[in-house]
């Protein structure tokens, strides 16, 4: 299996020259293996995806046609792309961050439900009392503590109990949209709006705005600066440092003395942190009121996100862009190609799968060894 | 009030059955899975897809029996393709469940949604409280037959693990891969076939949901009942028998906010609603340990770690 022909094709021109002494570039070419695999994956299930529209009636091309439409093409739909995207990021950071650490957190769904609801409750006593700056800013220290609190309790679970992390987390999920459902159909209900079961609106002013200039709200650039910032805590610090080597190898981590413990809370807690932000960005920018629509799936997009990006934190935000963009031309796709909603899950779904099928290929093509000896997996 | 209880405790326990009957079908399927050495964290989505097909394929041929074949079918389709991913070198078992996990759930909303409206024949059930003047009594042991269906294969398969050179072969590749390769057995064919016949059988536990209880197919129908059926393997410590204890005993757990519905209490419905999750956690805290792997857990099991 070592002819490194097939996949040339799509590797960077840059890595193509012949390295012959520079370190750089011979590591250029061994990382790039790592944009190869999954860009050959993403194609790869474009493909099938294109099989199976043309199997039910439907024209690839009109699809892609109206991605670009209704996630790319406008000004308009570009920054409804950027909108949607920070929640993308924030969730597929309480993916990542864990990962870094071993293990495979999937409630950010939860985090985000709970942090956003949390919000929305600790305002309904401060609406019109409190100035809206600190209201908000109570709003996402409460957005934050709770949802860390609730992936930190996987965490701790994993740590101290050795219980399963994917599915504690999974489950919890399950129990945070329950406990959001018996306040807002409960106690917090807000009786002047008999339709949907939700809490007290923020109202305007107390509104988080825009980024000036935009029409996308400041969720997506705290999304990025906090992809920044986490890129550097995981790669530069002695606390991500700590964090890989008990990723890495936890018996070696444990007899290097590490606060393996506290490591793994931490990270669980970072990771449910991001997600109670998304949840309130949703809150305070989007619906203005808590309730059943926190729901979305975008905690189980930012899960895909997350593989994708490698759970790399600077990678998961163009990679988030892309799957907001195609979140946002849901609808549209729905209206015009008469195609159920359901259409964007089966993408990411077959995404998803291929992708990780496509890990297999890691390692078995010469062409990303450049350095003889040298194992790269 | 001591009327009202029995009430309650009549309504739990025929919810109990009912309620019991996918989880069973889940379990039973995850734990041939894992006895193999493998994880399928995908049969939440298998148990949608199941539902949807078994829903569809009951609406078009009048036949509820051909649409719980129909989910089985779809269920090993999901299964098999899960095995031969994993079969892979470098693939990441629990990840591909997942991804099959949404992959399921999102093909079973697209082709599900022209049968939220229509009705489709339900599964008969067997009226087994003839004998009681009691309505409630009556209606709860209207049992389907699907339940006893579960029953049997969970004997049968606890008899063959033990007893048939299969269940050695199932045992040996799930506590040491290298063992069953000395043997001469192929481990990724085993892994295989156990995946895609536990997918059968939680497709079947799917058609149980949409063709008998509750009986109708729409979005919501299943919130996680099939992870937390893979949860109540570890808690049945891989076991066929106690998985049906358990998927009982979380039946009864799921059937309390109806149950006490139905006498008039919904106060702090949503809890009890969240009731089988938070149960579940609570035993996976009280049975799992940080020091030891659990007992009579699979060897090559990745969650062992």
């Amino acid at each position: 299996m070592s002819t490194g022909a097939p996949t040339a094709s799509e590797v960077p021109a840059v890595a193509m020259k012949p390295a012959a002494g520079s370190d750089f570039a011979l590591r250029l070419r061994a990382n790039s293996e790592y944009v190869a695999i999954p860009a050959f994956a993403l194609l790869m299930a474009a493909l099938l995806f294109a099989l199976f529209l043309l199997a039910i009636g439907k024209s690839p091309i009109d699809f892609v046609a109206y991605v670009w439409r209704g996630g790319f093409g406008t000004a308009f739909s570009f920054q409804n792309t950027l909108q949607r995207s920070s929640p993308l990021i924030l969730t597929a950071l309480a993916v990542a961050i864990p990962a870094r650490i071993g293990l495979i957190m999937i409630g950010a769904e939860g985090a985000l439900v709970l942090g956003g609801f949390a919000a929305a409750a600790i305002a309904v006593p401060m609406i019109g009392v409190a100035p809206p700056f600190l209201t908000l800013a109570i709003m996402v220290v409460a957005a934050i503590a709770v949802g860390g609190l609730w992936v930190g309790i996987a965490g701790y679970l994993r740590y101290a109990r050795g219980v399963n992390e994917t599915i504690a987390s999974l489950l919890l999920t399950y129990i945070g949209i329950a406990i959001m459902n018996f306040f807002v159909e409960g106690v917090l209900r807000d009786a002047s709006n008999p339709n949907k079961p939700s809490t007290k609106p923020l109202g305007d002013a107390y509104m988080v705005g825009k980024i000036p200039g935009t029409d996308v709200h400041w969720g997506f650039a705290v999304g990025v600066l906090l992809a920044i910032a986490l890129y550097i805590l995981m790669t530069r610090t002695t606390f991500g440092f700590a964090a890989r080597v008990t990723g890495g190898n936890f018996r070696a981590a444990l007899a290097q003395g590490l606060p393996v413990g506290k490591l793994i809370v931490s990270c669980a807690m970072i990771a449910g942190g991001c997600a109670g932000l998304a949840g309130f960005f949703e809150v305070a920018a989007i619906q203005g009121r808590a309730n059943a629509s926190l729901a979305a799936g975008y905690g189980f997009t930012g899960i895909l996100v997350s593989f994708l990006a490698r759970h790399n934190p600077l990678v998961i935000v163009p990679v988030a862009i892309l799957f907001g963009g195609l979140v946002a031309s849901g609808g549209l796709i729905q209206r015009r190609m008469d195609l159920p909603d359901a259409t964007v899950l089966v993408l990411q779904g077959l995404i998803f799968v291929v992708l990780l099928t496509s890990e297999t290929l890691y390692g078995r093509f010469a062409f990303f060894k450049p350095i003889k000896g040298r194992d790269r997996t | 009030m001591n009327d009202g209880l029995a009430t309650v405790l009549i309504a739990m326990l025929g919810g109990a059955i009912r309620v019991s009957t996918p989880f069973m079908f889940v379990a039973l399927g995850e734990c041939l899975t894992e006895k193999s050495g493998r994880v399928n964290l995908g049969l939440e989505g298998t148990l949608v897809l199941g539902a949807m097909v078994a829903y569809a394929a009951s609406y078009h041929t009048g036949s509820p029996w051909a649409g719980v074949f129909a989910a089985g079918v779809a269920g090993s389709a999901l299964g098999a393709m899960h095995g031969s991913i994993c079969k892979l070198p470098k693939v990441n078992d629990v990840a591909v469940g997942i991804a099959m996990m949404l992959f399921g759930t999102g093909v079973a909303f697209f082709f599900g949604k022209p049968y939220i409206q229509p009705t489709a024949p339900r599964l008969p059930s067997l009226p087994l409280g003839g004998w009681s003047d009691s309505s409630s009594l009556k209606s709860a042991l209207d049992v389907n037959p699907l339940f006893f269906v579960g029953i049997v294969i969970a004997i049968v398969m606890a008899w063959a693990l033990r007893n048939t050179r299969w269940g050695l072969v199932v045992r040996t590749v799930g506590d040491s891969a290298a063992a069953a390769r000395a043997m001469g057995i192929s481990v990724d064919l085993v892994r295989f076939l156990t995946t895609t016949v536990g997918g059968f059988l939680a497709g079947v536990g799917g058609a149980f949901l949409s063709l008998s209880y509750p009986g109708s197919w729409n979005q919501g129908l299943s919130s996680g009942q099939g992870l937390m059926a893979v949860a109540l393997v570890i808690f049945a410590r891989w076991n066929p028998m106690r998985c049906v204890i358990a998927a009982l005993l979380f039946g009864g757990a799921g059937a309390i906010g109806p149950a006490l519905q139905s006498v008039g209490i919904t106060q702090g419905y949503y809890f009890f609603n969240a009731a089988p999750y938070i149960l579940t956690l609570v035993i996976m805290i009280a049975t799992s340990s940080a020091k030891r792997s659990a007992r009579d857990m699979p060897g090559e099991l990745s969650m062992a770690r």
